[in-house]
Order: structure tokens, then sequence, then C-alpha cells
């Protein structure tokens, strides 16, 4: 396995989703089944090959990075020495895991979207798109600069519009397609302006070409807090992409498109390609920028977990759990824990991508069940008419149960490992900056999302159901879609990662992806790895025991509230009935936006519509009427005075050819008079 | 009584054989009439040539021009009745007034 070998398989995987993108569109009506064997069968490819990457880069270059670089543009003319820019890809740790991640999702994806979207109007387009957003993601992975990561930002940006707005004739999903993309299009710009200052300091948007000239102390325009706004700036990408407080709002509604989208997009890859561009600017991130990720990404955990309470949809919680679970992994990268950081990235991408596919499955009967029974006013997401599901779908709901306990933080699981690190690094931070409310903040989203979740679980599979003629015709769903179901769940278990199943500082992934060193410089820069390692270490235990008491204890009170009864969640609602609506109605964001952001915006396109209509138009109207009348005049001068002349003129010979005519009678006797007199008069006139 | 034929006189019937011509070609409607009218003023002029000649000059040139004259009226005279003879193939008639195509 040479290195070059390595780039041109990671070169294969980028381009073998382009290929199927560009088959299923331009050919996918034709094929057999609209072609879905072929894009997964060439995902299960780019799994494979991606799977040697991984495992070659273990046992063969753990410390190495591998890059491919060529010069895209370049000019030569001295004055314009700075214009070069160079693509390039590069395998480093945090590479390959990702690249297996995207693949082993997308794939398992593709599988079970062959069950649950059959049958669908545009089922090729659909495959075609799950190609493209791949590639794009898979580009986002592999790339060594932050040109080309922009490049393939917005081409993810692009087919998540595409996937959302599959079903395009629901306007609601229109509508979220393009919210979707509006709001991201927000932090875009911030990351965009941020690659900008970069640039225009160190005139390359390598990665490790910045780093290296920013390791001797080249700052941009001299002065580091212009570093810190980079950084935050760069940020500002992840926070629109990962759904980070304050642009978190169009994922909720992304829940418009399919399911297995949801899985494939809005849970494991595309809003993990924010905490992914954060590890990737994690070396020159200030220690400013650094505590403003932190907060963001504690606000993030803290305000969705609280609405993933109140929402009654299936697909909303489990939304607004992955946003708290990015906040938590974002707030991770922010205290310094890296390594755990991008490992609960790892663990939430399969263990939140089996719950989306489980609920995939459970609407999926539900949709069955209540069209077998000519029932389309029933909610097929909404939670409140499902429960007792777990007879009828067993696999669905174990290892929906196993995924639960995995983003609960239950010991033997690998959500445990990851959480477990995260709130370790949270402690060890607090203690460091003296920034307890992380700490505080990290806990209490620990114990609402074990409150939450088993709340789900509670009320979709366990008790009975409300209406026990709709359940018998509630099915398990086909092995196509329970295999991929039961790989995830096998996959949120502890020893895939670590052999210890209550430490993964052991397992061979917390040594291989390891905090890299940062380079700002020493007055800005965050606690040395050192010193945070020291702190983390102390504060394993005490995180430990804490984190599971606080997920026993939401645990507990999800049983108490929803199995047991004891406590009546309908009398704290109606007791304090605005906590309630507050939460219910997400915290008010939408509507908040609507009445400031949007409001203004609109405002501001109704002052220029009018200032286009009224003094624009205006301008142009009064010009056009000018003009107009200038013509009449001009014409009313043509026709009566230049015409009048000429037709005078016409006239008068007219009349005088009128004249002359009775003169001129085609007679040669009559001329021959004409002459005669004529001599005569000339005779008497020259005698 | 003696008769003392002078210039004058020879002058006096030319201008009336020419005032004849000339009515004859304004007045006729016939085109051979007018042919006619027309040889009477050419003839007309020729009394003019030999009396000028005997009476004047002294020489015969005028003599010799009536001669010229005598000839050119009678190639004239072919001519325009061939003219006329065409006339009367596309028109089926002869009479001046009625070949006015060229009017309109």
């Amino acid at each position: 396995m040479t290195e070059q070998f390595l780039l041109q398989l990671s070169l294969a995987v980028l381009f073998i989703p382009i290929i199927s993108f560009l088959i299923l569109i331009f050919f996918g009506k034709k094929l057999h089944r609209s072609g879905d064997s072929i894009a997964t069968s060439l995902l299960a490819v780019t799994l494979l090959l991606s799977g040697i990457i991984l495992y070659s880069k273990l046992n063969f270059y753990p410390e190495q990075t591998l890059n491919g670089t060529f010069t895209w543009v370049s000019f030569s003319r001295p004055e314009l020495t700075s214009l070069r820019l160079d693509l390039g890809i590069m395998i480093d740790n945090l590479t390959a895991v990702m690249l297996v991640v995207v693949n082993l999702v997308s794939f398992l994806v593709h599988l079970f979207s062959t069950e649950y979207m059959h049958g669908d109007v545009r089922y090729s387009r659909y495959f075609a798109y799950l190609g493209i957003f791949t590639f794009s993601m898979l580009g986002i992975v592999l790339t060594n600069n932050y040109f080309m990561m922009y490049v393939f930002w917005e081409l993810v940006g692009l087919s998540s519009y595409l996937l959302i707005g599959h079903w395009y004739e629901k306007k609601s999903a229109s509508d979220a397609a393009k919210k979707a993309f509006i709001v991201n299009r927000v932090g875009d710009i911030g990351m965009f302006t941020g690659i900008l200052i970069l640039w225009a300091t160190y005139h390359t948007t390598i990665f490790s070409d910045i780093y290296s000239q920013l390791a001797t102390g080249i700052v941009p325009f001299g002065d580091t807090t212009w570093l810190t706004v980079a950084g935050i700036l760069i940020f500002c990408g992840a926070v629109g992409k990962s759904a980070q407080f304050p642009l978190h709002v169009w994922l909720p509604d992304a829940m418009e498109g399919p399911t297995p989208v949801s899985a494939l997009i809005h849970a494991a890859t595309m809003v993990a390609a924010g905490v992914y561009l954060i590890a990737r600017a994690f070396p020159m991130l200030t220690a400013d920028a650094l505590i403003v990720i932190a907060y963001v990404g504690a606000i993030t955990a803290f305000i969705s977990a609280t609405i993933a309470i109140a929402q009654t949809d299936i697909k909303k919680v489990l939304a607004y759990s992955t946003i708290s679970q990015l906040g938590y992994m974002v707030m991770g990268l922010g205290v310094g824990a890296f390594s755990a950081g991008f490992f609960h990235l790892v663990t939430h991408a399969a263990f939140k991508a089996g719950l989306f596919l489980a609920s995939g499955s459970v609407i999926h009967a539900m949709h069955h069940a209540l069209h077998h029974k000519h029932d389309h006013e029933t909610d097929p997401q909404d939670i409140a008419n499902m429960g007792g599901l777990k007879k009828y779908m067993p696999i669905t709901f174990w290892s929906f149960l196993i995924y639960t306990l995995a983003i609960s933080g239950v010991p033997l699981t690998s959500g445990f490992l990851s959480k477990d690190e995260i709130l370790a690094g949270t402690l060890a931070f607090g203690e460091l900056s003296g920034h307890t409310l992380i700490p505080i903040i990290a806990f209490l989203v620990a114990g609402l999302t074990a409150f939450y979740m088993f709340r789900l679980v509670i009320l979709t599979f366990l008790g009975s159901h409300k209406d026990e003629s709709r359940v018998d015709h509630i099915h398990e769903s086909p092995f196509a879609m329970t295999f991929p179901l039961m790989l995830l769940a096998a996959l949120s278990l502890f020893f895939f990662y670590s052999p210890n199943p209550i430490n993964a500082a052991s397992g061979w992934f917390m040594h291989f992806i390891e905090r890299p060193i940062s380079v700002v410089p020493l007055a800005v820069a965050a606690t040395s790895n050192e010193i945070f390692e020291e702190a983390l270490h102390h504060a394993h235990s005490t995180a430990m025991y804490l984190s599971l008491a606080v997920a026993s204890l939401g645990i507990l009170i999800a049983f108490a509230t929803y199995y047991w009864k004891k406590i009546s969640a309908d009398n704290i609602a109606a007791k304090v009935p605005s906590v309630y609506l507050f939460l219910k109605n997400k915290w008010y964001f939408d509507e908040f936006y609507d009445k400031t952001i949007i409001a203004l915006t609109i405002g501001i396109s109704k002052f220029f519509n009018w200032f286009d209509a009224k003094i624009v138009d205006g301008i142009v109207n009064g010009v056009a009427s000018t003009t107009k009348h200038t013509a009449f005049g001009s014409g009313r001068f043509d026709n009566v005075v230049v015409d009048g002349f000429v037709n005078g003129v016409a006239y008068v010979s007219g009349l005088i050819g009128l004249v002359l005519r009775k003169i001129q009678t085609g007679k040669v006797q009559t001329y021959i008079i004409y002459v005669v007199f004529g001599v005569v008069i000339l005779f008497f006139i020259y005698r | 009584m003696t008769l003392n034929v002078s210039l004058e006189h020879y002058l006096i019937l030319s201008a009336i054989l020419f005032s004849l011509g000339l009515y004859g070609v304004i007045t006729r409607r016939n085109a051979i009439m007018v042919l006619m009218g027309i040889e009477l003023i050419l003839n007309a002029a020729n009394i003019n040539f030999v009396a000028f000649s005997k009476y004047t000059a002294g020489n015969i040139d005028g003599q010799m021009a009536s001669i010229f004259v005598i000839i050119l009226a009678a190639c004239e005279a072919a001519i325009a009745l061939a003219i006329v003879l065409n006339i009367y193939k596309q028109f089926n008639t002869v009479n001046v007034d009625e070949i006015a195509s060229l009017k309109d």
C-alpha cells in the first residue's frame, strides 16, 4: 500500500458517487428497478474502498498525513505572484475515519431507501441526489484546503436542498428546502469572509500551509484579534451547517424530506460537516474563539434539549435531539476536548442514523396500517397516535432501544464512551478557565437527553396502542430496512471503539484521533494539551459518576411520568402553561425571526419596491413621456410643415401638369398649328 | 398688255401653295391626305428655290437644291407610305385622330 495508491483509492471513493449520480440522472428511468441496485452497489464499493483506506492508514501510516496537491490556477505575472490556487486532497486520521462514517451511513441509507421509497414518483432521481450528496460530503472530508472545502460545502447545501424538497408538491417541503438553503447561506457568508481574511494574509488556502505560516508568527493583518475574528467567521459556516444557535431553525423543518434523507443528511453526515470544519480549523483557533464556540455549543445543546421535551412528532423530537447532540460536539471541541468531540461525532452518526432509520421504519409501518384502514386523517408521525408497537416490530424496537441507551449515555454503549469524554472535558475546562456554566449545562443536557429519549421510546413502543384495530396491520419492516438497523445497533456498542466499556482512553480511536497542536501565538492560545490532559484525567471519574447519575435520573423520571404514570405530564403542563407553550413552540424562534429579521427584510424589500415603483419607474416613465411628447411634436412638425411643403410642391406641380396636359393632345396636327403660330409670332418679333 | 412675271409672282404662288399644303396637313384626318399636304409644302419650297435662283443668285445652286428636294420627297413618300401601311395594319385605320396611344 504505497501512499500514492492510497491517494488514488481515495480519489476513486470521491468520484464513484458522482458516477452513480450521472448514470441515474440520465438513464435512471430506463434501468431495471430505476437503477437503485446500481447506486447501492456503487456505494458498497466505496464503502469497501474507504474501509481499506482506514485499515491501511491505521496500520501503516498512523502518524503521517498523505497529501496530493496540484495547482489549478496560477498567474506567473510578477505583479500577481500571489495569485495561485491549489486544489488537493489529503488523508489524515480524521479523513480516514470520516470516509468510513460517510460511506457506511450513505450505503445503509441507500439500502434502506430501496424499500422505504419503493414506488415513489421520482424514485431514480432520489437515488441520483443521494449520489451527488455523498460526492459533495466526501469532497468536504477529503479536501486539504479551505477553497475546495467551501465549494463542496455549497454542493452539500445544494444537494440537501434537493433532497429536503424531494416531495416539492407539498408546500411545507418546498418551504423547508428553501429555508434550509437560505439559513445555511447566512452562515456561509461568514465562512467565506473568514477564508478571505486567511487568503489575504497567507495567499493560500491549504490548511497545512496556513498553519505552518501561522506557526512562524505571521498573523492576519499583524493583529491576533484578526486571527480570532477569522476563526469565529469560519465557525459561522459550522453554525449554519451544523444547525447551531442561532441558525438552528432550519433543521427541524428539514424533516419534511424523506426519513432516510433525514438519517443521512440531518443526522449523520451533513450536519457533522460543521463539526468537521471546526476540527480542521482547530489549530488556528485562539482561546477567545474557542470560548465562543464552546458557549454557542452549550446554548444550542440546552435550548434544543428543552424543546425536544415538548414535541410530539417523532421526527421533530429526533431533530431537536440531533441539534442538541451537535451542540454537544461543538461544545466538546470548544472546550478543547478535540478527540472526544470528534469521537462523539462518529458514535452519534451511527446511533442517530439508526434512530432516524428506525423512526422511518415505524412511520412506514404506521403509514401502511393507516392506509389499509383508509385513514388519511391521523398523522403517522405523531407519537400520540403510537404506543405498544414493541410486539409488532421487535427488531425495530430492540435496535431503537439500543440507540436510545447510547444517546442517553448508558454504559456498554458507544454513546456513553464519547459523552463521558466530552463531559470530562467540560469539567476540566470549567476547572481550568473558571467558566463553570459550561459543565453545568453539559450535565443538565445529559439528563434532559435521557429523559426525552426514553419518553419517545415509552410513548412509541411500550404501553398499549390507543386504537387496537389499527395495530393488526402493523408489521415488521422487510430485511432491507431491518438490516441497516441491526448493523447500526451493533455499531452503537462499546467494543468497536474501546475494549474497556467505561473508558474510551484505552481504545484505538482516542489514540488514532489526537488533538492537533495549536499554532496560534502563545499569548492567545488555549490551554496547552499537556495541562488539559492532566485536568481531564482528574475529572474523568467525577464526570463518569455524575453522568451516570443524571442519565439514570432522566430515565427514571421518564418512566415515572410516561410508563408508571406516577407523575402526570399534563398536570405539570397545565400548571405552568406558559413554560409548556414556550417549549412546545420552540422558544418562539421562528416567530421571533418572522417578526424581526424576516419582517425587516420584507420591510426593506417593500421600501425598495416602493423606490423602484415610484422613483426609478417615475424617472423612466418621465423620460419616456418626455420622449413621447417630443416625438409627438416632432411628428406634427414633420406631418404639417415638412410634409406640407413637400406635398405643396407636388400639388403645384400637379396643377401645372393638369394645365399643360391640355396642350399635349397627342394630335400631331395641333402641334403643327402651334408651330405655325409660333413661327408667325417669332417672325413678327425678330423681323 | 405685257405680262411681266417678276419674283413676287413666284413668291405669291409659292406662299399660296405652302398655305394650301399647310391647310391640308392641319385639317385632313386621313394620313395619306396629310402626306399629300407635305408634298405641296415641299413643292412650294422648290418653287422658292428655283425663283430665287433665277432672279437673285445668278447661278444654278438653287435649282440643284430643288432637285435634291424632289429626290428627298420621293424617298419621304416611299417611307411615309410604308409607315402608313404599317399604321393601318396596327390600328386598322389611317385616321390620325384615332392614333393617339402616345397621349396617355
